[in-house]
């Protein structure tokens, strides 16, 4: 019985230990194979280079292009672009959002006008932006920003009006006076809600530049692009759209540092 | 013995108004309290002496909560005969900390002046709470949530502390500690206290004064001037008396005389 316990015992561990092998090994496997036979393709010439560069070559253009400078030079760009957009869009949502949360005439005002919004798809702006701004930093910048405002606006605003009664009445029955109910309860309930709307803000963010840059640009990832495909350079296409890949990971990881800070509190988080 | 209520007081006392003090804490008259075509509160009248305890009973939906919000100053009155200090402190039956606040700064919250943190940590000492001054709220149990809600109202010296079923979540065990701390909470600091409650010992085992409310009137009340620990000889005859009130039985319109249980007193 006992050598038997004994046994069993041995061959959870076995399986536990596989288990994690393959949670951790198993999970690179599957990119790594791709990427042998996206090489093993390109090198046979089954891919030819003008359809898709080989992982060698990219990582080649890529070294390249960080010596040369080319490459954090118009990362640059893009990141000020991106940076200058969503402050101005955050901003605004924010304001609009504490706006029609805390207040019924501010709501009426508002939220209306942010519906309306929501059905226009920010894209279909460009044309329209381009006649406004021109083709320089502005209509780029003006796209991301609006693009921003609408996610933070939402979770803010909904956040705040999905505030618990019943905190907000231990509040009052302690003598709260308005404006500390609003700092000490709404503001930190509608936290985590924000935090989402931060986050979709960001990606949609990035989403955005990847087009706006397409307007016409002299600088930035896709003036990279745009460049790379008059000369069929796949090389370097590849490249930015792994810049492009690495600044959302970047935003992300932003957001979510942010959030095990200010969430600190949340039991998922207390428990780690 | 309980010396502000003694018994040749009652005697005289007997009647509508039973209050030998003077200066009540909390005085309604025929407060009513309407929601939509719904009476909940119908024309009630209530005074609460300083220092006195009282436990409010109540079948569910009588509007023992809606009272209690009454008092804590949560709902309007609009122009009704309604008197309630300015210091008032409620524990409701969720804790109600804001999670976001470790413990420390849940029960200082809205204080004012300096030495905010000393007397919030005094506050969390008195109810056994010292060493959890920085602990989240989400981390708690159930019972000491309730303790820091306790300290959370008492660090602010109310004149009127209200308790809404605060320990109906909690276990037997529990509870009976809570009632401890709570007496000697009461004793301490001697708040007026309203006590809403489900369970009539618990009633019996606290408060000096029980009130049973139905049909949006207080339909009975009791003096209990038995010390406190030495009830166990009345709750037994006390305890049928209040579930035949709170049993739906027709007591009649209007308010059923004050009875002081003055047998189970000697
Ligand atoms: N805001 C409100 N709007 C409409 N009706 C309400 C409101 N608040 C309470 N009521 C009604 O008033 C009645 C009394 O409610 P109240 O919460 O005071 O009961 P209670 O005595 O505390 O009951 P319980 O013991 O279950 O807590 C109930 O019928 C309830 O539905
Ligand atoms: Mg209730």
């Amino acid at each position: 019985m006992t050598v038997l316990t004994a046994d069993r015992r041995g061959h959870a561990h076995g399986g536990v230990q596989k288990f994690s092998l393959a949670r951790f090994g198993g999970r690179w496997l599957s990119p790594v194979l791709l990427l042998l036979l996206w090489e093993l393709g390109s090198r046979s010439g089954l891919i030819p280079e003008r359809t898709l560069a080989a992982p060698s070559a990219v990582i080649g253009t890529l070294v390249e292009m960080l010596l040369s400078g080319e490459l954090p030079s118009n990362l640059l760009v893009s990141f000020a672009r991106v940076a200058v957009g969503l402050l101005i869009g955050v901003g605004l949502g924010l304001a609009l959002g504490l706006v029609a949360g805390l207040s019924r005439t501010g709501e009426l005002a508002v939220d209306p006008l942010m519906q309306i919004k929501r059905t226009i798809p920010v894209l279909a702006l460009t044309p329209l932006f381009i006649v406004w701004f021109g083709i320089g930093e502005t209509p780029k910048i003006a796209l991301i920003a609006f693009a921003a405002v609408f996610p933070v606006y939402l979770n803010l605003y909904s956040g705040i009006r999905g505030v618990d009664l019943r905190l907000l009445d231990a509040a009052k029955s302690f003598g709260l006076s308005r404006w500390e109910q609003i700092w000490h309860v709404v503001l930190p309930s509608a936290l985590p809600s924000l935090l989402v709307g931060l986050r979709y803000a960001l990606s949609v963010a990035i989403l955005v530049l990847v087009v706006a840059e397409q307007i016409n640009a002299s600088a930035g990832l896709g003036y990279l692009i745009n460049n790379a495909r008059d000369f069929m350079r796949t090389d370097i296409i590849v490249v930015c759209l792994m810049v492009y890949a690495i600044l959302g990971l970047g935003a992300d990881w932003l957001v979510r540092t942010v959030e095990a800070r200010a969430l600190i509190w949340r039991p998922s988080i207390v428990e780690q | 013995m309980d010396a502000r209520l003694g018994f040749t007081a009652l005697q005289s006392a007997a009647g509508h108004s039973d209050i030998p003090h003077p200066e009540p804490v909390v005085r309604l008259r025929d407060f009513t309290r309407r929601f939509g075509p719904n009476t909940i509160i119908d024309g009630l009248d209530l005074d609460i002496a300083p220092g006195e305890f009282i436990a409010l009973l109540g079948r569910s939906g009588s509007g023992k909560t809606t009272l209690l919000r009454t008092l804590a100053g949560l709902d309007e009155v609009r122009g009704q005969d309604v008197e309630v200090p300015d210091s008032r402190a409620v524990v409701f039956q969720d804790a109600r900390l804001l999670p976001w606040k470790p413990v420390w700064k849940n029960v200082a919250l809205g204080l004012k002046g300096d030495r905010v943190r000393d007397r919030s940590e005094a506050a969390l000492k008195e109810v056994g709470l010292g060493h959890r001054l920085d602990a989240w709220p989400l981390t708690l149990s159930g019972g000491e949530a309730q303790r820091v809600a306790l300290a959370r109202a008492l660090v602010r010296e109310p004149k009127l502390l209200l308790l809404d079923e605060p320990f109906a979540a909690l276990d037997a065990l529990t509870r009976y500690r809570m009632h401890d701390l709570v007496l000697s909470l009461w004793r301490a600091h001697r708040p007026a206290v309203l006590i809403v409650t489900h369970d009539v010992e618990e009633a019996i085992a606290l408060a000096d004064r029980v009130l049973v409310l139905d049909k949006g009137r207080i339909v009975a009340q009791e003096r209990i001037t038995v010390p406190r620990g030495e009830r166990s000889a009345i709750s037994g005859r006390l305890r049928e008396k209040l579930l035949s009130y709170l049993g739906g039985e027709d007591h009649g319109e209007g308010v059923v005389p004050f009875a002081p249980i003055a047998e189970a007193a000697e």
